[in-house]
């Protein structure tokens, strides 16, 4: 523990250095781009400084690059940091005393679970995510809806019940009353598509931002009932953020319009 | 302590430079101070009930079994690479070279990795696997077929490796002597040769059930994780993790404890000498 902290702490060392080299840098360029997008911040918020620590949702990565990046801009002075991992094992670093400033969970119970240790007060939901079949390119074994879940012909994957996507899936199949087969319950949502995409699997339940982000690889097939069986995603600011100022700006940055239309474009869908 | 015994035990083992006693120390430490939080924050009172949970009961039977079957189908066909390997010393340089990398590949190749290559040859769209299932209808992945093949193909290396240093040191003069006596080939190979390797091939297969055992990445590429047919410990393991850490800790332990217990009872059956 105390050598890990050593490690953290000079990591956040280096970051309040670079952060120093950062704003002569950010200043230079900086004079003539914010004018230009005032709507987005008041005074006190462009002089927000030093490092923020992200910790989001594997399934998150792709928009939060794109957060990231809208952020730096909006914000010449402060430089995100954000770290991908399954929602369990982040929320197991955050116990453990990673210094992270900000927290986006796939589910609403990793998110509790932090809260209940005390890490963080108060989360505000931000996106919500739903599950859709997902099958290899020109569907070989002809797959229409969820009752093929059924069919034990069929080579199946789905997410295991332990991690977020699996939860979902089962309440997604007990609602619709379908009992499937799978052939395997995997670790997590990456795994399956993985699956699918190599055609091992004939059919496998995602999210619905998987299959958009899987491109031409994959062909998805929207389920009826899908959209009653959603995973809110919630975002806070840890209670020991390092950066708490910024921290607060990142999260109204999620909260705001212009994040709201990336979430959309990548199929995200209402919190 | 008489003087005479002193330096007679000087004479034959010299004595360890106090360097090799702290870098022993600290290898030591950081093989054993992991596995020793491990146990220092295990849930040792959910023990009991969680060995009787019925998913780790046929995941830890799983385990055993296709940890012990790929032993021995690593040894039926690892000994005889190993012999060849061994004897691949009189080739020339390139196919010497080239055999040996081979051998040595799976070894450095990550886990995921090789579950990705074996699907590419063995699964329902790969090389070997795609006209298999059109000509037979046999499918690989998702049984436990596809768990053992996976294990074999990231164990049987250790196995080889062991068994070809063994039979590297050991003294070729006595095949010879035992072939001049008017012993078949097959004779000399089970009453010279494997008596001499011995050793070597039970480190081997130790190591390679060990590695078999802790298999995880490969695995759960190849072959998936469904419980009883391809969930393995270490699978059920993993996906505990994500729910119950305090569990998942617990697991961690039986499959070392296992590991440990197995490992001890072995190496006292196959080679008396060496744990004297």
């Amino acid at each position: 523990m105390t050598a890990l902290g050593g490690v953290w702490s000079a990591a956040r060392r280096l970051a309040v250095g670079s952060a120093l080299v950062l704003p002569l840098v950010g200043c230079a360029g900086g004079v003539d781009t914010v004018p230009g997008s005032s709507s987005a911040g008041t005074a006190a918020e462009e002089e927000l400084t030093g490092q923020v620590t992200v910790f989001a949702a594997a399934s998150l990565s792709d928009v939060f690059g794109t957060f990231e990046t809208r952020f730096e801009e909006l914000h010449p002075r402060v430089d995100v940091l954000v770290s991908f991992a399954g929602s369990s094992s982040l929320a197991e670093q955050i116990r453990q005393g990673a210094p992270a400033d900000v927290f986006a969970s796939a589910d609403l119970a990793t998110m509790a679970s932090v809260e209940d240790d005390g890490a963080v007060s108060g989360s505000t939901a931000f996106t919500s995510n739903s599950l859709e079949l997902v099958v290899p390119v020109g569907n070989p074994a002809g797959v229409t809806g969820l009752a093929d879940l059924a069919r034990s012909d069929l080579a199946i994957a789905l997410c295991a019940e332990e991690v977020p996507c699996g939860a979902a899936t089962v309440t997604l199949l007990d609602a619709v009353d379908v009992e499937a087969a799978p052939d395997t319950l995997e670790q997590d949502v990456t795994s399956v598509l993985t699956k699918v995409r190599l055609g091992e699997a004939d059919a496998g339940l995602v999210y619905r931002t998987d299959v958009l982000a899987a491109g031409d690889a994959v062909e998805g097939i929207a389920v009826d009932g899908a959209d009653d069986v959603v995973n809110v995603y919630p975002i806070a600011v840890l209670a020991d953020a390092p950066n708490p100022d910024a921290a607060d700006a990142f999260v109204d940055f999620v909260l705001s319009d212009e994040a709201r239309g990336i979430l959309d474009g990548a199929g995200f869908g209402a919190p | 302590m008489p003087r005479s015994a002193g330096r007679r035990s000087d004479r034959s083992t010299p004595r360890l430079s106090p360097l090799v006693w702290i870098a022993a120390g600290v290898a030591l430490a950081l093989l054993v101070l992991p596995l020793a939080a491990l146990a220092v924050r295990a849930p040792w009172a959910q023990l009991p009930e969680l060995l009787g949970r019925s998913e780790v009961v046929s995941a830890l039977t799983l385990s055993l079994g296709t940890a012990l079957l790929s032993t021995l189908i690593a040894l039926a066909l690892g000994v005889p690479l190993a012999l060849v390997l061994a004897r691949s010393a009189a080739w020339p340089v390139v196919p010497r070279r080239v055999l040996r990398a081979l051998v040595t590949v799976p070894l450095v190749l990550p886990p995921v990795v090789g579950g990705v290559a074996l699907l590419l040859l063995l699964g329902r769209r790969g090389l070997l696997g795609g006209p298999l299932e059109d000509a037979w209808g046999v499918t690989i992945p998702f049984t436990t077929t596809a768990v053992v093949i996976a294990q074999v193909f990231v164990a049987m290396p250790f196995l080889v490796l062991a068994v070809e240093g063994a039979i590297r040191a050991s003294d070729r003069r006595f095949e010879q002597v035992a072939a001049t006596l008017g012993a078949s080939r097959a004779t000399v190979f089970r009453r010279v040769t494997l008596p001499l390797v011995a050793p070597g091939v039970s480190a081997g297969a130790v190591l390679c059930f060990t590695r078999a055992l802790g298999e995880f990445g490969a695995t759960v590429t190849f072959a998936g994780s469904f419980p009883g047919v391809t969930q393995t410990l270490p699978i059920a393991t993993y996906l505990e993790l994500q729910r119950d850490p305090q569990a998942a800790i617990a697991l961690s332990l039986v499959l070392m404890v296992v590991s440990v217990v197995v490992l001890v009872a072995l190496r006292d059956r196959w080679v008396p000498g060496t744990t004297a």
